[in-house]
């Protein structure tokens, strides 16, 4: 039995389901919006397993369900819906992880009044993300994109009472909005080289040769059509997987419930970056045989990949929140995932998404019940002890530590870090991004031991840490499956490479080699045991004594702790411009646009008052002394009516015989 | 679809009805212009099920009129004129619903409101130049009282700001048919005479006769430098006002674009057209950044409108059918997203708090105090945002899609705009209801305020459907604006922008 193509849109409806019944429930109804998302996201979860079933048995095949959505007149937009290994193995994944934090919120948000809101989001952050998974078509894509950015929005800053989740909402929608808006501009750009915008349309999609041989031309500036094309997506990957440089949303986004860290950390949003560019990797790479190109869509991406994996790991050495260790070790762990499709195996960076997700859910779900035991208090150097007391969270989260550290063999983290390893090892364009990740797995190991000292080991350092107690079942049990995924899947990897194999079957895989398998056991020993020698051998006393490697290198570590000034940088930057910008802006607005109305007004206004005075004084006074004339006329004149009717009749018996003469006087002549 | 012209005839005669029975009784008064409203809103969507789009401009009465001049009482409509006047009738009604608690001069303030609606669905049917116009100016004369009157801040100032852009607009627009009409010895007003008269020109003259005209028209629809009549103008309007100012008013002058000015000249057009297309890639940008700093809740509002009729015009000066169809649907998703944030603003906020400076909303802990107009705030800034879900995201897709086709650079330049109005709306979300939270906030009985009335929520319901309906289903639209496009009447003008 199998989920055909056809009824893959089940999948994010049942969650999308789930997610009204949230908004339409009153306040009160926090158990209703709780079982439906649990309940619908275990149903997406039993579909998607179908889904895979379906896909696994024609691995090669793209199943595609194309439909318009509106017409443009020459063309249409047209969605799509596409099963194939890629999209089931991470609908799997997406709808298995998010089960279990489900499950798990229910025991963190038991005392919060919001809760039912806090599901109603959950589920519709979940059905953004898969309708994201299963889409045909960029453009749908895009439009998931952007839900789960809304999605995010509103999770982050679901503790709207603090002002640094409110700013950390925003900052995370707009820093990701910036990325987003060269994904819209690629989008665009393809939508008018190619007409369309579906990935697999029956050779005429945009992944498929025909299509790509289109793009091979160069532009003025000398890049082929598709590097330019790939790299606006790839902005859009940028922001929302946290690549440098627009990484400075991630760690602030740890102001959301835990839960919310461990989604998006997880399975929904950081994921949906990688995700993206290894879905369009035939577009990504189809520069690749040009020669005469200053330079390739993937070199980018392996050397972006890289840097966000080496600096990720640098700064999260130097931090003491235990959430903003694991935000920066995930910031780190996709600059792999970047680094693994750069170098052109986008099977090796899917493989570590999969395994990175159910790690790092574990380990922030782990995070999220040291901080509910301990009441709250995140910072590492107040915690520690809490090995004897909570039990369960710490023989996970030690599993959690050592897949992400990539302890050899039984780990599933270190399968897919040795596929990358091996990837970038074999990459003929530079080394560079090669030495980078080596230095990573041992920074990694390093900071994780770090943390664990800190939190489980060495005594209490405050009231809250010794206080602190295992949680329910709610909380627990999620974390012993995620650990025991942890664990199993490292067995998809080993010894042979089935998941690769299955994601591309195309490709001749290498992955049995196992030439760097030594280097890297070693290469994590070295992190671990410097991990313990520096944290673990003494553990730290005081919430306030200093940290061991403060006194090697003072200065680096205060820039690393301060996240190396990104922040700063942009505020002082971007921040500072567009602030100013808009400022002046506001002030042409007032001051020139409306200052030219007013003084076009008082032009008006002056011209009038000029007319009046000319009025008043030439016209009018020409005018009133004509008038003055007339009426002393007739002042004159009216003196002769007396009123008096002899008067009168004299007047005219005189005239009369004046008249008489005149006319005698005339006849006679 | 022949009773179209009724919605003229209905409007003012309910205008006069309203003024007839408001002496007597305000809820009259009230009732008259809600089923005035909703007739003439009835007529329309009447029509839309009726309407066969391929039929192109369909006529609906031509009577002659002046004759001495050739001037004719003509009226017509094609999906174009089809989708502004449906998207009238909902404004209108949802108009009366914001206005519900007018309680002075109730019958005067309903008799101008639906003139003002009167004259705009006779514009938007006029198929004769002369006839647009004088429906045009009768829109215009209730604009005047109805801010001076009911109005709040600075509205003597605003009306009269508004009233004198409005009439300078419109002198150029008569300067430039008068022109094309006497120089190229047009017989009538008619829209393809005008073309034709326009045609028999020389290049200058018909470049200044389309400037003219187009400039008449875009001061109007809020093209940068001329737009500043519209934030001053519906922040000092009453809410209904504002709501029609930016939802239908605005769309005057665009569609006066559409209609009247781009077919005059296809030769002219592509002198001004990078001219006409930065103007509106600035308006866009500039008008967004001054919202980013504004106190005032309504100024932003204010701006971000003229920030999204920025991207009606750049769809206008695109110039091929996808932009252009593009356009006119963000006309329509404008018209219902910038209603909803001026009646939240106006009626749901301000009238209750009687303050719209941010900084005052920030103290008050309003996501409390009126649920239902945060999350319907919230609904509209998302919409306005561009959010796939609600209308704008197809309507400024298809707008930047058409403008690629035209010249990369300016699409480019656009999509700028959708990231600022993130930034605005997020801040004025986050500042206005957002404010003041915490959970220990408790709600005093002096902070209270009164409740959200049952028209309130009916026009705000209305308004939701229509954004997230067309959001999910554009062709609904589109598919009456697309063939409209087609007509020989713009086919020079549209074939010749795609370079």
């Amino acid at each position: 039995m199998s989920l055909p193509v056809q009824h893959l849109w089940l999948i994010p409806a049942l969650p999308l389901a789930a997610a009204a019944v949230g908004a339409l429930t009153p306040r009160s109804g926090r158990t209703l919006a709780a079982g439906a998302a649990i309940a619908t996201m275990a149903g997406a979860f039993l579909l998607a397993c179908l889904a895979l079933g379906g896909a696994l048995d024609f691995p090669a095949a793209h199943q595609v369900l194309n439909f318009a959505w509106f017409d443009l007149g020459a063309t249409s937009l047209r969605l799509g819906l596409l099963l194939d290994p890629l999209t089931a193995f991470m609908c799997v994944m997406v709808t298995f992880v998010s089960l279990l934090i489900f499950i798990f919120s229910t025991g963190y948000m038991k005392a919060d009044a919001n809760a039912k809101q806090f599901f109603c989001f959950l589920s519709l952050f979940a059905a953004a993300m898969l309708g994201l998974i299963i889409a045909n078509s960029l453009l749908l894509l895009f439009v998931c994109w952007e839900l789960v950015g809304l999605a995010s929005y509103l999770l982050i800053g679901f503790w709207f009472h603090k002002p640094a989740a409110a700013a950390a909402a925003k900052k995370a929608f707009i820093t990701t909005r910036i990325g987003d808006l060269g994904f819209l501009l690629g989008l665009l750009w393809l939508q008018d080289a190619q007409g369309t915008l579906l990935f697999y349309d029956g050779g005429h999609g945009i992944l498929e040769s025909a299509a790509l041989a289109n793009l091979t031309h160069l532009l003025p500036c000398g890049l082929a059509a598709s590097t330019a094309i790939g790299l606006l997506i790839f902005c859009g990957a940028i922001g929302k997987s946290g690549q440098f440089p627009l990484h400075v949303w991630l760690p602030d986004a740890m102001e959301g419930p835990t839960p919310v860290s461990a989604l998006i950390h997880a399975a929904t949003m950081v994921a949906a970056g990688v995700f993206l560019i290894a879905r369009v990797y035939p577009l990504m790479a189809a520069d690749q045989l040009l020669a005469n190109v200053p330079v390739h869509a993937l070199t980018v991406v392996a050397f972006i990949g890289a840097i966000t994996a080496l600096m990720g790991a640098l700064i999260a050495v130097a931090q003491n929140d235990i959430k903003r260790i694991l935000a920066f070790s995930t910031v780190s762990q996709l600059g792999y995932m970047m680094l693994a499709i750069g170098v052109g195996s986008w099977v090796a960076a899917i493989f570590h998404l999969l395994t990175h997700a159910f790690f790092k859910a574990l380990l922030f779900l782990g995070a999220g019940s040291v901080i509910h035991a301990a009441h709250h208090e995140q910072d590492i150097r107040r915690l520690g002890g809490l090995r004897p007391k909570m039990k369960v969270t710490f023989a996970t989260f030690a599993i959690g530590m050592m897949a992400l550290s990539g302890v050899p063999f039984l780990f599933s983290g270190f399968w897919s870090k040795e596929a990358i390893l091996h990837a970038a090892h074999g990459w003929e364009v530079s080394s560079l991004p090669f030495y980078a990740a080596v230095l990573g797995v041992v920074l990694t190991a390093f900071y994780m031991t770090r943390l664990v000292a800190e939190v489980f080991y060495g005594a209490p350092r405050s009231d809250e840490a010794s206080h602190a107690h295992e949680n329910s079942p709610a909380m627990t049990v999620p974390l012993v499956i995620l650990a025991a995924c942890s664990i199993l899947f490292s067995l998809l990897a080993w010894p042979s490479p089935w998941l690769q194999h299955q994601l591309d079957p195309s490709a001749h895989s290498e992955s049995g080699d196992m030439s760097l398998v030594l280097p890297s056991i070693v290469l994590v020993a070295l992190g671990l045991g410097a991990g313990w020698a520096y944290y673990g051998r003494r553990p730290r006393t005081k919430a306030e004594s200093p940290d061991p490697l403060d006194r090697y290198a003072p200065g680096l570590m205060a820039a690393l702790a301060n996240r190396l000034g990104f922040d700063e940088l942009y505020a002082a930057t971007v921040g500072r411009l567009s602030s100013g910008f808009a400022t002046l802006a506001a002030f042409l607005e007032v001051f020139v646009w409306d200052g030219a109305v007013r003084f076009l007004a008082g032009l008006g206004e002056l011209s009038g008052l000029v007319s009046r005075e000319n009025d008043e004084a030439g016209f009018n006074a020409g005018f009133d002394a004509g008038s003055k004339t007339l009426r002393d006329t007739g002042v004159a004149y009216s003196k002769a009516q007396t009123g008096d009717a002899h008067g009168y009749l004299r007047t005219l018996a005189l005239g009369f015989v004046l008249l008489l003469i005149l006319v005698i006087l005339g006849g006679a002549r | 679809m022949n009773a179209l012209p009724c919605t003229i005839y209905v409007s003012f005669t309910g205008a006069l009805l309203a003024l007839a029975v408001g002496t007597r009784s305000a809820g009259a008064a009230r009732i008259v212009a809600l089923l005035t409203a909703l007739t003439a809103w009835g007529l329309t969507l009447g029509a839309a099920v009726n309407f066969v789009p391929a039929a192109g401009l369909q006529e609906l009465i031509n009577a002659a009129w002046i004759p001495e001049f050739g001037i004719r009482y003509h009226l017509a409509a094609d999906g174009i004129s089809l989708t502004l006047l449906v998207l009238t009738g909902l404004a209108a009604t949802a108009g009366v619903l914001f206005s519900w608690n007018i309680t002075e001069r109730t019958g005067e303030f309903f008799a101008l409101y639906l003139a003002l609606i009167g004259g705009v669905y006779g514009v938007f049917l006029s198929a004769d130049a002369f006839a647009l116009f004088v429906f045009y100016e009768i829109a215009i004369v209730p604009k005047y009282f109805l801010i001076a009157k009911w109005g709040s801040t600075n509205r003597e100032y605003g009306a009269m700001k508004l009233v004198l852009y409005s009439f300078a607009g419109s002198a150029l627009v008569l300067a430039g048919l008068l022109w094309a009409y006497a120089a190229g010895h047009a017989t009538g007003f008619g829209f393809p005479e005008l073309v034709a008269a326009t045609g028999r020109l020389d290049l200058t003259q018909q470049t200044g006769i389309l400037a003219l005209v187009f400039l008449g028209f875009a001061t109007l629809a809020g093209m940068f430098p001329l737009h500043t009549w519209a934030p001053t103008g519906h922040v000092a309007a009453p809410t209904a006002a504002s709501m029609l100012l930016a939802g239908v008013v605005m769309k005057l002058g665009a569609y006066g674009c559409l209609r009247v000015a781009l077919p005059l000249s296809p030769e002219a057009f592509h002198l001004l057209q990078p001219w006409i297309a930065w103007l509106a890639i600035i308006g866009i940008i500039y008008a967004g950044l001054v919202a980013l700093v504004q106190d005032d809740f309504k100024f932003v509002i204010g701006y971000s409108s003229v920030s999204h009729m920025g991207f009606v015009l750049l769809g206008l000066a695109a110039a091929n059918p996808v932009a252009v169809s593009g356009a006119v649907f963000q006309m329509f998703s404008h018209g219902v997203i910038a209603g909803l944030l001026f009646a939240v603003v106006g009626r749901m906020v301000y009238e209750r708090t009687h303050t719209r400076q941010l900084a005052d909303l920030r103290a008050l802990p309003l996501h409390r105090l009126l649920p239902f107009a945060a999350v319907v705030f919230v609904l509209a800034g998302l919409a306005s945002m561009g959010l796939p879900g609600f209308s704008g995201f197809p309507a400024e897709l298809t707008i930047l899609i058409g403008t690629w086709q035209t010249n990369p650079l300016w699409a480019l330049a656009a999509a700028t705009g959708v990231l600022i109005a993130a930034a605005f709306t997020l801040r004025a979300i986050q500042v206005s209801f957002f404010g003041r939270t915490g959970p220990d906030i408790c709600v005093t009985p002096l902070e209270s305020l009164p409740p959200i009335t049952w028209p309130e929520k009916a026009g705000a319901l209305l308004l939701l459907g229509a954004t997230i309906y067309l959001g999910l289903s554009p062709d609904t639209l589109l598919d009456w604006i697309r063939p409209a496009l087609q007509s020989p009447y713009f086919h020079a003008i549209l074939s010749g922008g795609a370079s």
